[in-house]
């Protein structure tokens, strides 16, 4: 169950050691590789249109990436190129007023909007020519020929690297053998030398060995078994109390979900997909349809995501598309016609926070009412690629923080009045769950 | 204390010598462990063939085995929506007003769901002008999870698909040659069905439509007819009546369709110093007779002629009455009041008699009664006896070409069933729309069943001008389709139901979703139905109006009976049987019997003793009954328990509808006897010869459990409107006192208190106030606490073995003596040694009933807190006695302790457990489990908790919405299903709320309050009305 953590360990090791051997020369390569290629990339599109790239992929990042992509078909279609497909002034007069043009009944126009349908562009009387020749600069902007992997030489010579610390230890392991076998043939000639020389080697007394001075020693082994049942009653309570705990679990999940880069880099608030913790006993594993909120137009991750990372060496850009695409299959959401087929497939999750039956908890009251960050008792989900349970979720971890932590009562009318009474009664401004009662069983037993 | 009143609830206990009542005073479980069982049995251990290391082998496997298949924990999986409903959280509950309509009980009810599927039902306060919510309507969503309910279409009886039902319908119903097609349906009560009907008729030829009610009100549909031009049943409004008169009408149980409760109840506390009156004529004891100020018992045809003396006086004629002289008295008391009370007063029947109906009327109107609404009828009962007998006819007669059966079951409820199944299979085409293979089901060709009315559609006209809506809360659990979508396929028409439905309602001054939410429409509507259906239906049944004179004559020639006078009535549990295989209403203890699981024969003491027949408690505290065979004319009934009620009218015997039913109800439901083959001529009412047979019967009857260790002189408070209003409170509601420094103190004084006080001032802290005048005993509150609580089933076995699981109980005493100056008297008079069991045998002819629901009274000085040894009862400081499940060990010291005895023990595993084959052992029926109830474990205590889980949510949502929480908002299930207004729970630390005012009533009393544990429970002292003018 907890093999995901652990699992890419042997090949971390790997990659520091080549990063040891290896550094200076291989960083070297790599910022030239970069630094060419960009140069590269602005040549060829200053060269090839009148605008200007950079401000047009500023402009259509703004305006034009909720619908459209470079490379592939979105709500709209792909915009690779349409300066060739296209008139520039059919272009202009488009992108400033589609409508306009549609209405005055030019066929193209007419067949595009049909094509998708009839969903209508935006219209952006705001875009100068200027502004447009610009984006479309950057709509020629050819795609980058998939980057070798700054890391990819590195992985070989990281899988070399693997090989040469084994036979380092294969060595080392053989020099020991051979030390090992040195000292005993050493010593045997030694003791032929002094022989034949009649050296006389002292005798060992024979003493009374050790195991029987101490069955003797009758208060001794008393002190010992009495430390030996300590020990292991010790160690069994400490066993037999992490039975049903499940602080770490970390399952592997159908879809590899990254916490990291959706509430990490992303920044989104936890609650905007775990909607029900507001107002709910459960926060909810969210449905698909939430997920395709944002997913029906961001059909493969950027770049960055798995480039500038540094927990994901082991998850590639391909990989994390490949993850999309399973929740395409789910949804049963074909990009291509950006249609559903209506054919979908529930997704089973492995359930990683289980409570007992007859443990009641209620998100809303710890997340809407007490305000408690979702961080407190989930932990770094932010830094989670894989999603662990960070807290063992035993009553005792309950109750320590029912102790510890004041209820959140300003600004609340629900609590002036026990607020009044409760901190008369205990003398303190502040009161903890405990004082308010949280410590009753019957609280969250029943 | 209150009065000299001996209680009782057993006739065992009137036997002063008894060795069991001993025994049950001090045993709280009456069983012991059956160890002896098995140890004690030397063949079955010689038997066996595991030796003793073998044995050892065993427990020594399994450990090891268990304790490593422990160490690895099991993979949960979770699986969210693909698209989420948007009105679907998960885990939280939407609320739903719909109308239950299943030909027998009508309801606008308010369903609670939780991720989609309805868990249970409450009552639609927004419609509480309609009547109350019985134990049935709270119980039919647990028929809904029926895993005896049909999953799809059937022909000849292999699976089929609607189309091909569809298509060979149409065909053949098109072409019968001249044949009639028959629909044979429940009451709707729906306008849009009437008009789908209507249209269904113009598009077949020759369509016949009878409604067949399994228990007809039809003479009193006649008589009203006769009288005011509609096929209705008058609606009563008690709240303000000041004298009640009934004869032989079980107000209170399912009379004229029932849910009357509410309002009487209303009229029943004392306000001002006034309450009504009540008197009740019957030969059962009902729930209405044990409600009423004085009981009155009276055989069927003795009834008959009380209702026409009782007419003659109120019109101010001859007071001959012809009855017994004591008889003859009670009825001119009671006219008498009737005529003073005027239009406050009301008189009611439920003699089965088309003249008894009429002149129930006439009086009515003589004395102008503005307790009764004939403006406004009830329409919940539209069957007509003649039409059904006049099918059955036709059918043998080989006319009928069709026959379309929708919501009845006439192959089990038929008294002429025979006839029926003759006449049926010369029927071609025989089509059943219900839920269930039933009975009449099986007789038919083509199943085309019907979604339950959770997962329907429709409209219901429950009082004339008042349109209840029924609307699904769930998806249709099965490939059913409503009856009314397989019409409107039919006539050809491509709407849904649905759409057929709003349209209808189109032109309402309400919106459709306003009606939606509200569950109805309130005020006088007139749906755009077609051609009025009920004319048809009417014509066949003109019986041509009844004069009163006639009626009168008709009344009075009414000779004795041969025989013991049977009346059949519907059990409060079972109805008309409908919901035979729901385990909750079949664990349900009758509120009179005590009884559960079966129906049997009620008879007087007096005729069981000319009988030979007995009852007997066996040492375990057990109910036995004799068994007697039933004949009437040629239908016999054998081996019908026999149960002795006090209070049953001598010469008179009572049998429950609704039992006995076989097709698609589960082996461990089919229990009870069939009795509507004595159901003649639909009439209540026959002539039975009765002969004893050999054997006893197995009762499940709980009314020997739970003693109150003997101390049961002030459980229940009784006094009468006079003392009430005369006396000083600590006449007939005194407080105990106990010896303090020489001198008596009250028990609520401080010294009179050897425990500490936990501090509960602070927050919220609960109290319930159950006020025992306005109880009824309906158990309305019982299978709410049942659904609400995941209460397990424990099965008519262990009912007996007094191991019932219900947290909440419906005690039902008896008292004797018809007034307390009586018993008094009595008591006085007689030889001190003699009082006690005299007194109990005259009482034995007509005892006086009182209710009183019993929960955990949460004691602020819980004595079961103390003894339990692991700490798993603690007390919160909202005043709720907490029990915490997974902490008991099962010790069960604290039932021991506790002197209400409202403590359940889980002796087995009730859930997933084949040994306990109900709801909760398959997947349908835990479909109705409370995901916030912890369904407990094997080896476990529980108890009422005072429905924790809803006090808990209503204080999280005022801090959710940060607001203070507002009085009326704290409830448990018990006193949300109160709709007679007995139970009230609330927060006493809220100034000025209701609960406080109830509190502070001088009515109010603790149980059992001189042991001092401070019940966080309260009752109200019962007034009865017993002014004779």
């Amino acid at each position: 169950m907890k093999q995901g953590k652990y699992l890419n360990s042997a090949s971390r090791f790997s990659l520091i050691t080549l990063a040891l051997l290896l550094s200076f020369s291989s960083i070297v390569f790599a910022q030239e590789a970069t630094a060419d290629e960009g140069a590269a990339e602005s040549e060829t599109t200053a060269a090839a249109q009148g605008g200007d790239a950079a401000a047009g992929k500023a402009l259509f990042n703004a305006n034009c990436a909720a619908c459209h992509k470079l490379y592939s078909r979105a709500t709209g279609p792909e915009l690779y190129n349409v300066t060739e497909r296209r008139d520039r002034d059919w272009l202009y007069r488009w992108i400033k007023n589609n409508k306009e043009l549609r209405d005055s009944g030019d066929p193209e126009a007419i067949a595009i909007y049909e094509e998708y349908n009839q969903t209508a562009m935006n219209l952006f009387p705001q875009l100068t020519n200027a502004d447009i020749d610009d984006i479309l600069a950057y709509t020629d902007t050819p795609k980058p020929e998939p980057k070798a992997p700054v890391n990819a030489g590195g992985g070989a010579q990281g899988g070399g690297g693997g090989v040469s610390s084994t036979i380092i230890l294969a060595i080392l392991a053989v020099v020991l053998v051979m030390l090992v076998a040195v000292l005993f043939l050493v010593n045997n000639t030694l003791r032929k030398f002094a022989v034949a020389q009649g050296v006389e080697l002292p005798v060992k007394e024979s003493r009374k060995p050790i195991w029987k001075a101490f069955v003797e020693n009758q208060f001794l082994v008393l002190v010992c078994v009495i430390v030996l049942l300590l020990g292991g009653a010790y160690f069994a309570y400490g066993w037999m109390m992490q039975v049903g705990v499940d602080q770490g679990y970390q399952p592997i999940q159908p879809i590899h979900y990254s916490h990291r880069i959706h509430a990490g880099d992303n920044q989104i608030e936890c609650k905007y997909c775990h909607s029900s913790a507001r107002t709910s006993k459960t926060s909810g594993i969210p449905s698909l349809n939430v997920c395709m909120n944002c997913h029906k137009s961001i059909s493969e991750v950027a770049d960055q995501t798995s480039e500038f990372s540094s927990v994901t060496e082991d998850y590639s850009k391909e990989f994390y598309d490949k993850e999309i695409q399973k929740l395409y299959k789910a949804t049963g959401w074909d990009p291509a016609t950006q249609s559903y087929s209506g054919e979908t497939q529930a997704v089973e999750w492995v359930r990683i926070h289980k409570l007992p039956d007859f443990a009641y908890f209620n998100h809303s009251q710890h997340v809407s009412v007490a305000g408690v960050q979702c961080q407190t008792c989930h932990g770094p989900v932010e830094e989670m690629e894989i999603m662990y349970q960070n807290a063992p979720l035993t009553m005792g971890w309950c109750i320590n923080c029912h102790r510890e932590t004041d209820v959140k009562m300003d600004g609340n009318p629900y609590y002036e009045k026990i607020h009044e009474e409760l901190s008369k009664k205990y003398g303190v401004e502040q009161l903890t769950a405990a004082q308010m009662g949280g410590l009753e069983c019957g609280k969250c037993h029943y | 204390m209150s009065s000299n009143k001996k209680y009782w609830k057993s006739v065992e206990e009137l036997n002063e010598n008894s060795s069991i009542v001993e025994a049950l005073k001090q045993n709280e479980f009456a069983q012991e462990i059956p160890m002896d069982e098995f140890l004690g049995d030397k063949d079955s251990l010689d038997a066996s063939s595991t030796t003793r290391r073998d044995f050892l082998k065993y427990v020594g496997f399994s450990t090891a085995a268990a304790t490593l298949a422990a160490c690895e924990g099991p993979v949960n999986k979770s699986i969210p929506y693909v698209v989420a409903p948007e009105r679907i959280t998960a885990g939280k509950a939407d609320y739903y007003a719909t109308t239950m309509a299943d030909g027998f009980d009508f309801a606008s009810v308010l369903v609670k769901t939780r991720e989609g599927r309805p868990i249970k039902i409450e009552n639609n306060k927004l419609a509480a002008s309609l009547g109350g919510n019985n134990a049935r309507v709270h119980a039919s969503v647990l028929s809904m999870y029926d895993t005896k309910r049909l999953q799809g279409p059937k022909i000849d009886g292999a699976d089929a698909s609607w189309e091909e039902l569809d298509s060979q319908l149409g065909d053949k119903l098109k072409n019968l040659g001249g044949k009639s097609i028959v629909l044979l349906t429940q009451t709707f009560a729906s306008p849009s069905t009437s008009k789908l009907i209507s249209e269904f008729s113009a598009a077949y030829p020759n369509v016949k439509h009878v409604v067949y009610d399994a228990v007809s009100e039809n003479d009193a549909l006649d008589a009203f007819e006769s009288k005011f031009g509609m096929r209705a049943l008058p609606d009563y409004d008690f709240s303000e009546a000041e004298v009640i008169i009934s004869v032989g009408a079980d107000i209170l149980g399912d009379w004229q369709g029932g849910g009357f409760g509410p309002s009487y109840s209303k009229s029943r506390v004392p306000k001002n110093g006034k309450m009504s009156r009540h008197v009740q004529f019957e030969a059962n004891m009902t729930l209405s007779g044990a409600n009423a100020d004085k009981r009155v018992p009276m055989t069927p045809s003795e009834q008959k002629k009380a209702v026409a003396a009782i007419q003659r006086i109120v019109a101010g004629g001859s007071s001959d009455t012809g009855l017994s002289p004591e008889l003859d008295e009670a009825v001119k008391n009671a006219a008498k009041q009737l005529k003073n009370a005027g239009s406050k007063g009301v008189f009611v029947t439920g003699v089965q008699d088309v003249n008894a109906q009429t002149v129930a009327l006439s009086i009515n109107e003589t004395i102008g009664s503005t307790i009764i609404d004939t403006q406004a009828p009830k329409m919940t009962r539209e069957g007509d006896a003649q039409a059904v007998q006049q099918l059955i006819q036709d059918m043998n007669a080989g006319s009928v070409g069709a026959v379309l059966i929708a919501g009845v079951n006439p192959a089990y409820s038929l008294p002429n069933v025979e006839a029926f199944k003759t006449g049926l299979e010369k029927v071609d085409v025989k089509v059943s729309f219900n839920m269930k293979e039933d009975e009449t089901g099986l007789l038919c060709n083509y199943l085309a069943p019907a979604p339950h009315y959770l997962e329907s559609w429709g409209d219901v006209e429950i009082k004339k001008g008042q349109i209840c809506l029924t609307q699904p809360t769930i998806r249709p659990l099965f490939n059913t389709r409503q009856f009314q979508d397989t019409l409107l396929a039919w006539v050809g028409q491509d709407v849904s139901y649905y759409d057929y439905l709003k349209n209808n309602w189109s032109n309402t001054s309400v919106s459709w979703n306003q009606a939606l939410h509200d569950g109805f429409v309130a005020g006088t509507v007139q749906a755009s139905t077609g051609e009025e259906e009920t004319a048809e239906v009417s014509s066949s049944s003109q019986n041509g109006a009844v004069s009163l004179s006639s009626a009168l004559a008709a009344l009075n020639q009414e000779g004795g009976a041969s025989g013991y006078e049977l009346t059949l009535y519907s059990s409060t549990g079972l109805g008309d049987g409908q919901q035979a295989n729901n385990p909750w209403l079949q664990e349900f203890p009758d509120p009179i019997t005590r009884t559960s699981w079966d129906n049997y024969l009620t008879m007087s003491k007096v005729d069981a003793d000319k009988l030979g027949v007995e009852n007997e408690i066996t040492s375990k505290g057990a109910l036995n009954g004799s068994y007697v065979n039933l004949t009437l004319d040629d239908v016999a009934l054998e081996n019908v328990p026999v149960y002795i009620q006090p209070g049953q009218a001598p010469g008179s015997v009572g049998l429950a509808l609704g039992y006995g039913k076989k097709a698609a109800v589960q082996e461990e439901m089919q229990v009870g006897v069939n009795a509507y083959p004595l159901y003649k001529e639909f009439s209540a009412t026959q002539s039975v010869q009765i002969e004893k047979a050999s054997g006893w019967h197995e009762f499940a009857c709980v009314q020997m459990q739970n003693t109150m260790a003997g101390r049961a002189d002030d459980i229940v408070r009784e006094t009468t409107l006079e003392i009430f209003n005369t006396k000083d409170v600590h006449a007939w509601n005194p407080v105990g006192e106990v010896d303090y420094n020489h001198s008596e103190i009250s028990v609520r004084d401080k010294n009179a208190d050897i425990w500490e006080s936990f501090d509960d001032t602070m927050g919220p802290h609960f109290n319930l106030s159950i006020d025992l005048n306005a109880c009824t005993g309906c158990g309305a509150c019982v299978i709410a606490c049942h659904a609400e609580n995941n209460v397990p089933v424990v099965g008519k076995q262990e009912v007996r073995n007094f191991r019932d699981m219900h947290w909440l109980r419906i005690d039902r005493y008896y008292s004797s003596a018809d007034t307390f100056e009586e018993e008094t008297k009595t008591l006085e008079e007689l030889p001190a040694f003699d009082s006690y069991s005299v007194v109990e045998k005259q009482s034995y002819d007509n005892p006086e009933v009182a209710f009183q629901p019993v929960m955990c009274q949460h004691c602020n000085h819980a004595p079961c807190e103390t003894v339990c040894p692991v700490a798993a009862i603690g007390h919160g400081r909202q005043g709720q006695n907490q029990m915490t499940y997974n902490r008991c060990v099962g010790t069960r010291y604290c039932a021991n302790n506790c002197p209400y005895k409202v403590r359940r023990f889980n002796w087995f595993l009730y859930s997933e457990n084949d040994e306990f084959d109900y709801n909760m052992n398959n997947d349908l029926g835990r479909m109705v489990l409370n995901p916030d109830v912890t369904v407990r474990s094997r080896g476990v205590m529980e108890k009422c908790s005072f429905c924790i889980q809803m006090t808990q949510k209503t204080i999280l949502d005022a801090k959710r919405e940060g607001r203070a929480v507002e009085d009326g908002e704290f409830a448990t299930a018990c006193s949300n299903a109160c709709d007679n207004g007995a139970i009230k729970f609330g927060d006493v630390n809220m100034e000025d709320s209701e609960i406080v005012a109830l509190k502070n009533d001088k009515r109010k009393y603790y149980l059992l309050e001189d042991i001092g544990v401070k019940p966080n429970v309260f009752y109200h002292v019962k007034v009865k009305n017993t002014a004779e003018v």
